[in-house]
């Protein structure tokens, strides 16, 4: 252990401040349940930790009028106590509800579980697939980056030096929307995704699928979006013919790794079979 | 190593202590506090040995840093009896023999006890899901379980 610092800011410039004017290496702490684990086994060495979370941009939660934001560093047990925002987003919380112990889910935040940069982050492809937007401040300002353009590959980012997310914000959601996650895991807790799914889309009064966003995790080196799953679905009543040219569309995309947890061939077949059972759930959301 | 100067409340009682930015509230309970109660399984918030709760919050103590306990009050297994008297939750793991080689009971009574503030009626399944996070290679669970049904039972007053 060599001579690290810790600080705990309370304002965005602060922050910023010390985390642009740091000269060795600077990390940012949320929730901390990854980072104190690589710091613990050495994976990251700093010299300054910038614990965000005493911000208060950071840990509100805000509905305005339908549209929904968040700050980063805002807990997943904070978000699963939060029924309004449960039932405007039960796809999010399906991912953020998996990560995850409730121990490491009274920690453990959105922001952290993005930024960690872990290709299978379980509400990484629910909170794509909700078009969120992430307010990013640095020491150029702020700008707002769809949150697929956060992780570059496994734990990278296109964050800059000094720059940390502060907030998501969700849009307003059309009549008739729904939005569902499933993940394939060996054991239904504490697990990795071996593939994530998201589906979120949007009916008009016939039942008929008006706008889809589609996005898997685990299955390349970041989170993707999947244009031509989406296209699978709008125009159609989400039928068995849509089901299928998703589930097509799915594992078509799909590029993953080969490991203990799952072949090439497994996830990419998988990928499908999760896509039309994540469908189905946001139909049936978007029904009632 | 530029130590921090934090101020926080155990069981109760409150605490002042120097701090080194990278020692745990694991670290910091065991090994500054003397309190051994809460143990250390994996350090890296897989097996739920080092729960406690902080401000109300189940967490892992382990993914916890010392200094970001400043201010907050962190409530441990020692807390948990009042005198001599156990907590009706500790008196069901002893009756159902929930444990063996006890490594993992202080986490999981920690565990249970702040799923039974948050529901105080929890179906087997619920009971199940919520100690997901705490890992125990002896018993196979069931026991626990039980005590914990039969405990949530008392504490209702059935």
């Amino acid at each position: 252990m060599t001579d690290i610092r810790y600080e705990a800011p309370e304002t965005l410039d602060a922050a910023v401040g010390l985390l642009a004017g740091e000269s060795g290496r600077a990390q940012v702490l949320a929730g901390g349940t990854d980072v104190l684990v690589q710091i613990h086994t050495d994976r990251v060495n700093p010299d300054l930790i910038v614990d965000i979370k005493k911000i208060a941009e950071l840990r509100a939660i805000t509905n305005n009028d339908g549209a929904w934001s968040f700050g980063a560093s805002v807990t997943g047990k904070e978000l699963m106590d939060n029924a309004d925002f449960n039932a405007a987003w039960p796809g999010v919380m399906d991912g953020v509800r998996l990560i995850g112990s409730v121990q490491v889910r009274g920690r453990a935040s959105v922001g952290g579980n993005l930024c960690n940069a872990s290709p299978a982050a379980d509400s990484v492809p629910p909170m794509i697939a909700a078009r969120a937007i992430a307010t990013v401040v640095g020491p150029n300002g702020t700008r707002e980056v769809p949150v697929e353009d956060i992780a570059t590959g496994p734990g990278q980012t296109s964050l800059d030096k000094g720059e940390f997310v502060v907030s998501f914000q969700l849009p307003k959601r059309a009549p008739n929307s729904g939005d569902a996650y499933l993940r394939f895991t060996p054991r239904t807790e504490m697990d990795i995704a071996v593939v994530g799914c998201a589906v979120n889309l949007t009916l008009d009064d016939s039942g008929a699928c008006t706008n889809a966003r589609v996005s898997l995790g685990a299955v390349a080196a970041r989170a993707l979006v999947v244009d031509d799953a989406a296209k699978a679905l709008i125009g159609t009543k989400v039928d068995d013919v849509a089901m299928d040219a998703l589930a097509a569309a799915a594992s078509a995309a799909c590029s993953p790794i080969d490991d203990k947890r799952g072949t090439i061939e497994y996830r990419t077949e998988v990928a499908g079979v999760l896509a039309q059972r994540a469908a189905a759930i946001a139909l049936e959301r978007a029904k009632s | 190593m530029v130590k921090q100067h934090v101020t926080t409340t155990v069981n109760g009682d409150a605490v002042e202590l120097l701090c080194d930015p990278t020692q745990t509230l694991l670290d910091i309970l065991r090994d500054e506090l003397d309190m051994k109660g809460t143990k250390e399984g994996c350090g890296t918030g897989d097996c739920g040995a080092c729960s406690v709760t902080m401000d109300g919050v189940l967490v892992c103590s382990c993914l916890v840093l010392g200094v970001e306990a400043n201010g907050a009050s962190v409530e441990t297994i020692e807390g948990m009896a009042e005198g001599e008297e156990l907590h009706p939750l500790q008196q069901k793991f002893i009756d159902h023999i929930a444990l063996q080689c006890g490594i993992c009971t202080p986490g999981l009574l920690v565990a249970s006890k702040a799923l039974l503030e948050e529901n105080p009626d929890p179906t087997e399944s619920e009971i199940r899901y919520w100690l997901a996070g705490n890992l125990c290679r002896c018993t196979g669970y069931h026991k626990i379980i039980e005590a914990v049904q039969d405990a949530a039972a008392e504490m209702r007053g059935n």
